[in-house]
């Protein structure tokens, strides 16, 4: 079971995130983490191959070059390796960029089963999973549960508003995994001393053959389809009430709060 | 280690605390991540780490907790005979358990009658044939009812000159004659068990001992070396912990229509808590760089740095309960815990006065 993992590094939620003057999150000046997100998915993908006793798990990621420090926090949870695409042109690209980029990068690494974390904290588009899956020609399986790989195809249990839809697919495919998967684990102190050491291979678009043909001068911050128009800080949070009741009394005045505001 | 000492350590320190029981999950936590792994050779499954590594680790979790700082802190010094001494057979025999966080070891010098004055040891270890018979009781043993193994140093030769009468024993606790008597009821460190442990006939193989016959002594004070400084490492972390809490309880706390962080009073108390432990800090680094290139004055870096760091750690978590005021006083909050726990880093593995006694003896040495 070879198992590639889309993940981004994105800015540490840590309330000290600034905007540069583009608007955009000033990467340089904030920590990176692995997208909590995709800490699932890389979580789902280690139990996987370690249920099936054999295969391996790869990390692929499109960011700036300073990416490799945050890959290796997410190698040393027990990925084997990871391949990440950067290239200047690519600051600033928006998801269709991505989709393309990571698609293409896909096709150079041998995998039977994809997956991604729903979301990411910072751009929060959630449509780059499916937007590879289209694009490498791979069935989509969406909010992942469960993941039950066979011989040739997954059983994917995707969470609904009311339970749970079984689907299932061909392999490979990609899957979109949920926090119902498990909870990340931490690195051990041996994975992250072996992390130091996994091959991480850098490729630039002209490496994935994307400085020429149909997609050259498409790709890239400078063609991005979206773009911020403006920033706004979030309004300061409205005076709060606390209670400090014992259960039951405390109980009757939430439900009392709620129903003089009409939301019950 | 930060993150999983803030994550899943911190939130149990209270419990661990109150219900004065051995934190298991945490000890399995610890193993799980390879943390008790740290200070074995690779080649018996460890991490091989250098002894500031294995105190950054101390220091980390005991941040959070003094207890579980000290599960590390204990491994580190009752594996260290065997680590250092033990041959190569005996090794194989113990370590990789160890390494791997199966089997727990603790270290058993000290009796009722003989704390400080280790060389007035009473524990019998008579030779009879290719065994050697145990019989006596330890007292203060942190760890020594839930350990699998226990370093014990005992009388081998009643009418050898003193400090060349012990030797060093590995004691597997399953032994028959081996049974835990009392468990202390501590003002500190209350999730570690401190145990009195009873030997009667306790019959182990000759190839148990550690070293040669009376080498007791200068096993002991050679592992001293290298696990006093894991004191001190508890006891900055244990310093941090308190200093990071009050700094943040005083920009919270209001009186006088205002953070009591904005009055310089306050200020100052803050600023001395930060300088003692940075100091303490910094001068455990530059005893466990020294200790680990060989520096011939061992002895006194792990003194100096574990009398430094232990003093620092109780100024500061007393500094702390009064930066909190009366709240500091309750156990609703951690600071009277850190200050109860920082209290045995002045006591255990030597008092503050034995760690002048030896400070003192090598500078004079020197004159």
């Amino acid at each position: 079971m070879r198992i590639v993992v889309l993940v981004k590094p994105v800015p540490d939620t840590t309330g000290q995130e600034r905007l540069g003057p583009d608007l955009r999150v000033d990467r340089a000046n904030v920590p990176a983490v692995v997208n909590a997100n995709d800490e699932y998915a890389i979580e789902a993908a280690l139990k996987l191959v370690e249920a099936a006793g054999e295969g391996d798990v790869t990390l692929l990621t499109m960011a700036p070059v300073a990416a490799p420090e945050t890959l290796r926090k997410a190698l040393a949870m027990g990925a084997q390796r990871a391949f990440l695409v950067s290239d200047p042109i690519l600051a600033g690209s928006d998801t269709v960029t991505t989709v393309h980029v990571l698609a293409a990068a896909l096709q150079r690494i041998e995998h039977d089963l994809v997956l991604a974390g729903a979301d990411t904290s910072d751009g929060g588009a959630g449509v780059v999973a499916a937007g590879v899956a289209y694009r490498a020609g791979l069935p989509y399986l969406s909010y992942a549960a469960r993941i039950e790989p066979h011989a040739d195809r997954v059983t994917v249990h995707r969470l609904s508003p009311v339970g749970y839809d079984v689907i299932e697919s061909a392999l490979p495919a990609v899957v979109v995994a949920t926090q119902a998967l498990g909870e990340p684990r931490y690195p051990s102190l041996k994975g992250i001393m072996s992390a130091r050491s996994k091959e991480i291979v850098t490729w630039s678009l002209a490496d994935l053959g994307l400085a020429e043909g149909a997609l050259a001068g498409e790709l890239g911050g400078a063609q991005a389809t979206t773009r911020v128009v403006s920033a706004v800080a979030p309004p300061p949070r409205a005076a709060t009430r606390v209670v400090r009741e014992t259960a039951q009394v405390a109980g009757s005045q939430v439900v009392e709060f709620l129903v003089e505001r009409r939301l019950i | 280690m930060r993150r999983l000492a803030r994550e899943r350590i911190a939130p149990r320190a209270a419990e661990v605390d109150r219900t004065a029981e051995f934190p298991w999950d945490n000890k399995e936590l610890l193993a799980s991540q390879d943390i008790l792994a740290l200070p074995f050779p690779e080649a018996y499954g460890g991490l091989g780490a250098d002894l500031l590594t294995v105190c950054l680790a101390i220091e980390a979790l005991s941040e959070a907790c003094a207890t579980t700082g000290l599960i590390l802190a204990v491994h580190v010094l009752a594996a260290m005979p065997i680590i250092t001494r033990g041959t190569d057979e005996q090794r194989q025999r113990w370590l990789p358990d160890l390494a791997a966080g199966k089997t727990l070891i603790s270290f058993a010098i000290t009796e009722s009658d003989a704390g400080s004055d280790a060389g007035s040891i009473a524990m019998r270890a008579t030779r009879n044939g290719d065994e050697y018979i145990l019989d006596g009781a330890k007292r203060f043993i942190t760890q020594g009812s839930v350990a699998d193994l226990v370093v014990v140093f005992a009388v081998s030769d009643p009418d050898a000159r003193r400090h060349q009468n012990l030797s060093c024993f590995v004691v597997e606790t399953n032994r028959p004659g081996f049974s835990v008597g009392r468990l202390e009821h501590k003002m500190g460190i209350r999730g570690s068990p401190t145990a009195e442990l009873l030997f009667d006939a306790v019959r182990i193989p000759a190839d148990n001992r550690i070293g040669a016959e009376g080498e007791g002594f200068a096993i002991a004070m050679s592992t001293f070396e290298r696990s006093r400084p894991g004191i001190a490492a508890q006891a900055v972390g244990i310093a941090q912990g308190a200093l990071d809490f009050a700094a943040h309880y005083a920009t919270e706390r209001i009186q006088f229509g205002k953070p009591i962080a904005e009055k310089q009073m306050v200020q100052a108390l803050l600023a001395d808590m930060d300088a003692t432990t940075e100091a303490a800090r910094q001068l455990l680094y530059a005893a466990c760089a020294a200790i680990e290139a060989g520096d011939g004055d061992a002895a006194r870096w792990a003194a100096v740095c574990k009398l430094v760091a232990g003093d620092a750690a109780m100024r500061v978590t007393t500094d702390a309960v009064q930066v909190l005021g009366g709240y500091g006083y309750l156990e609703e909050f951690p600071v009277e815990r850190m200050m109860r726990d920082a209290k045995i880093t002045q006591l255990y593995e030597g008092t503050q006065q034995i760690q002048r006694l030896v400070v003192a003896r090598s500078l004079l040495a020197r004159s």
